[in-house]
């Protein structure tokens, strides 16, 4: 599994693809939904748990896409089906990376979400990051296993958010419903439920995709 | 190393209602060379890929050096390398760590000796430092070669290695492939180029619409007989009835 | 293992297979044939009736409430054909055998049918009843979203590259979808049940004292039952013949010319 986390760390820092997509499409989520709410509005404060969730999942879905378009150019995962290596590592290796790159492109994502919503960096931020993270596993396990297989079909760009979306609403929900009390000043504790549903969601959805993610690659 | 590296029996595919491959069966002994011919659409890569594991098929049994697919375990890839129509190379890498790439994922001892290994033999010179996009279509064709033979695999599957290439690396290549012969690899062919087929395989298999049309030796007697089930395949005229299974 | 399955048997088969096909296969298809339509005629004639002459109105509710004795048998017959995609899709990827992707395919077009008709029937009986067409309550989200996977796995079939592929994802997005779905109508009852309720929502309206009421509700489901397998029936024969049709195409393009 380590060759494989290896080559797409490589692939990603030669042409930062990936990074730069997330990047992008988190921020311009960010400011367009930000954009859409009344900044003197008493109420916008409301909105800042929501805005950060779809900020994460729409640049989210796109960013994992593109991790699988290098796989389709001289159909190099082909390539890889060739190696005598687990279809269930393959999965394991990409979702490791796409995690990684999620929680990479938060590093600048999360500091301007608290610029544009005046929030205060408090300890509150790094409870934050616990429940982001927990998400964006669960998130990139369920993106990676429809990723590849959306990335063989026609309309692929379609695809990909009507499959992943709906099957990533508990992601959603728990996560802005956490979000919204951490901001709130709430402790992780208060959130626990919210956070074992996370978990829970995370281990099912690698499990799952471990065990399946063969009939999705292999022809 | 089990005598049989190759046994197929009544191996199909089909895809949706299209036949791509119909109950062929064939066995190829170990260090043989085997040219199959055919006109496009015949199943040559199909059957390549089904031998490669990259396919299932939806009917039959393969056996790879005497171990059944069924229960046969990942392992047995190990044995396999596979040159396709595509190079299976990332673009935004070097073919250095390309191969590199590979190597760890073959498992081979001291990764970094055999690439260099690679890189000499396949005389790739300074292009192995370049980004796989920046290639030309022989040197291309090279760098997946060199893929393809870093593991030292028993069994090389190649389709179509010749197409479009200039004649020197063409030639190169043809070179390579007895080299690899003479170590002892079995060797499994697609070609449109009779000449060059000719020239590196031992056996000749015809296939036409799915089906076996001919399998037999490469010698100037059976040339003529050859020549005529080949055109009468480009043709497409019906199957005839090739022997049973070769393998005694 | 390097190939999981036995590879998948097409359901053509050689003709000597097709006719060693066990003959209560054959019987039981003429059964099906001949009695379903019928059975189904009737069912949906006698719930109509009882439905719209028979059955007294509501007193709390009034008219409106009828179009519960179709909701409440649609979303039943909703979350039927969702076990049977699941339980078809998870047989298809272990079996491979085509004859499950067609009732997995079958049932995930019935089930759309009938999870719109719980979708739209839903919001008009809840407009005069609770006096907003939407809630956004654990049940109907749920159904909302389920909806939802459903477009995705006839969209997913259609996008393939080919029908094999296509079968093979829109299963796996059918054993994931029916692992994800009790996880997701969870979540939805946390959200809703955490934040106070804006509306009192009140599933199944009164009870229902009236015996009369309990006749067309038990007619209601027995007719939406009937329809529903009727139409997976239908749907599933339908998909057999597109099968032998293109199978027999392919036959005709492989002859040799004159």
């Amino acid at each position: 599994m380590l060759p494989l986390i290896w080559k797409d760390l490589l692939i990603e820092f030669r042409t930062k693809e990936t990074l730069v997509s997330l990047l992008m499409l988190g921020l311009l989520t960010l400011l367009v939904l930000s954009l859409a709410f009344d900044p003197l509005s008493e109420l916008r404060p409301l909105a800042a748990p929501g805005t950060l969730w779809v900020a994460v999942i729409f640049a989210g879905v796109l960013g994992i896409h593109r991790s699988f378009l290098c796989e389709r150019e001289n159909e190099c995962l082909q390539g890889l089906l060739l190696c005598p290596v687990d279809r269930g590592t393959i999965f394991l290796a990409k979702v490791f990376g796409n995690a990684l790159f999620m929680l990479g492109a938060q590093c600048v994502i999360l500091p301007v979400f608290v610029v544009f919503f005046n929030l205060f960096p408090s300890l509150a931020l790094l409870r934050l990051v616990v429940v982001l993270s927990l998400g964006i596993v669960g998130f990139a396990a369920a993106g990676t296993l429809f990723a590849a297989i959306s990335v063989r079909t026609r309309a692929r760009e379609v695809l990909l958010p009507l499959l992943v979306l709906p099957l990533v609403v508990p992601v959603l929900i728990a996560g802005v419903s956490a979000t919204a009390k951490i901001l709130a000043g709430k402790g992780l504790a208060d959130v626990a439920r919210w956070l074992h549903l996370l978990a829970g969601y995370d281990l099912l959805a690698v499990v799952v995709g471990w065990m399946i993610f063969e009939y999705a690659v292999e022809e | 190393m089990a005598a049989e590296a190759i046994r197929a029996e009544g191996l199909t595919r089909r895809f949706g209602a299209v036949m791509a491959l119909d109950r062929i069966s064939l066995c190829v002994q170990a260090g043989e060379a085997v040219a199959v011919f055919g006109p496009n659409g015949a199943g040559k890569t199909t059957l390549l890929r089904v031998i490669g594991t990259l396919l299932r098929p939806t009917d039959g049994r393969l056996w790879l050096f005497g171990h059944d697919l069924r229960s046969g375990s990942p392992a047995l890839r190990r044995r396999v390398g596979v040159l396709s129509h595509q190079s299976f190379l990332y673009p935004d890498l070097t073919a250095a760590e390309n191969l590199l790439f590979y190597a760890r994922m073959y498992s081979l001892p001291e990764a970094g000796r055999r690439v260099a290994e690679s890189v000499e033999r396949l005389e790739l010179g300074e292009w192995a430092a370049r980004p796989v996009r920046t290639l030309s279509r022989g040197m291309l064709q090279r760098c997946a070669l060199a893929r393809a033979l870093i593991h030292r695999p028993e069994l090389l599957l190649l389709d179509e290695p010749f197409t479009g290439l200039d004649l020197e690396a063409a030639a190169a290549i043809e070179r390579l492939l007895r080299e690899e012969q003479q170590r002892g690899a079995t060797i499994v062919l697609t070609t449109h180029d009779v000449a060059r087929g000719f020239a590196i395989c031992q056996r000749a298999i015809i296939l036409s619409r799915g089906a076996l049309r001919w399998d037999g030796p490469i010698s100037p007697a059976a040339r003529a007989e050859f020549e005529g089930r080949y055109a009468e395949a480009v043709r497409g005229a019906p199957a005839r009835a090739v022997g049973e299974a070769c393998c005694l | 293992m390097l190939w999981k399955n036995e590879g998948s048997r097409g359901a053509q088969g050689s003709s000597a297979e097709r006719r060693g096909k066990k003959i209560p296969v054959r019987a039981a298809r003429e059964v099906y044939d001949k009695v379903l339509p019928g059975a189904t005629f009737v069912g949906v004639v006698a719930a109509l009736y009882l439905v719209f002459v028979y059955v007294p109105n509501d007193a709390y509710q009034g008219p409106v409430q009828r179009i519960f004795y179709f909701h409440v048998p649609s979303a039943m017959a909703t979350f039927a054909a969702t076990g049977v995609l699941a339980l078809a899709s998870a047989m298809f990827l272990w079996t491979g055998r085509e004859a499950w992707d067609r009732l997995a395919h079958s049932a995930a077009e019935v089930g759309l049918l009938f999870c719109s008709i719980v979708l739209t029937t839903g919001p008009i009986w809840a407009r005069p009843i609770w006096g907003t067409w939407w809630t956004w309550d654990a049940r109907l989200t749920t159904t909302l979203i389920l909806w939802l996977i459903y477009v995705a796995y006839l969209m997913l079939r259609n996008f393939a590259p080919n029908r094999e592929l296509g079968a093979r994802y829109a299963a796996v997005l059918g054993v994931v979808g029916a692992v994800d779905v009790p996880i997701i109508n969870r979540s939805v009852y946390w959200w809703r049940t955490i934040h106070p309720a804006v509306l009192r929502t009140r599933e199944g309206g009164s009870g229902l004292g009236d015996p009369r009421m309990q006749l067309t509700l038990a007619v209601c489901f027995a007719a939406i039952a009937l329809l529903a397998v009727w139409l997976l029936w239908l749907r599933y024969q339908t998909a057999r013949t597109a099968d032998a049709v293109a199978a027999l195409r392919q036959q005709a393009a492989e002859l040799p010319e004159g």
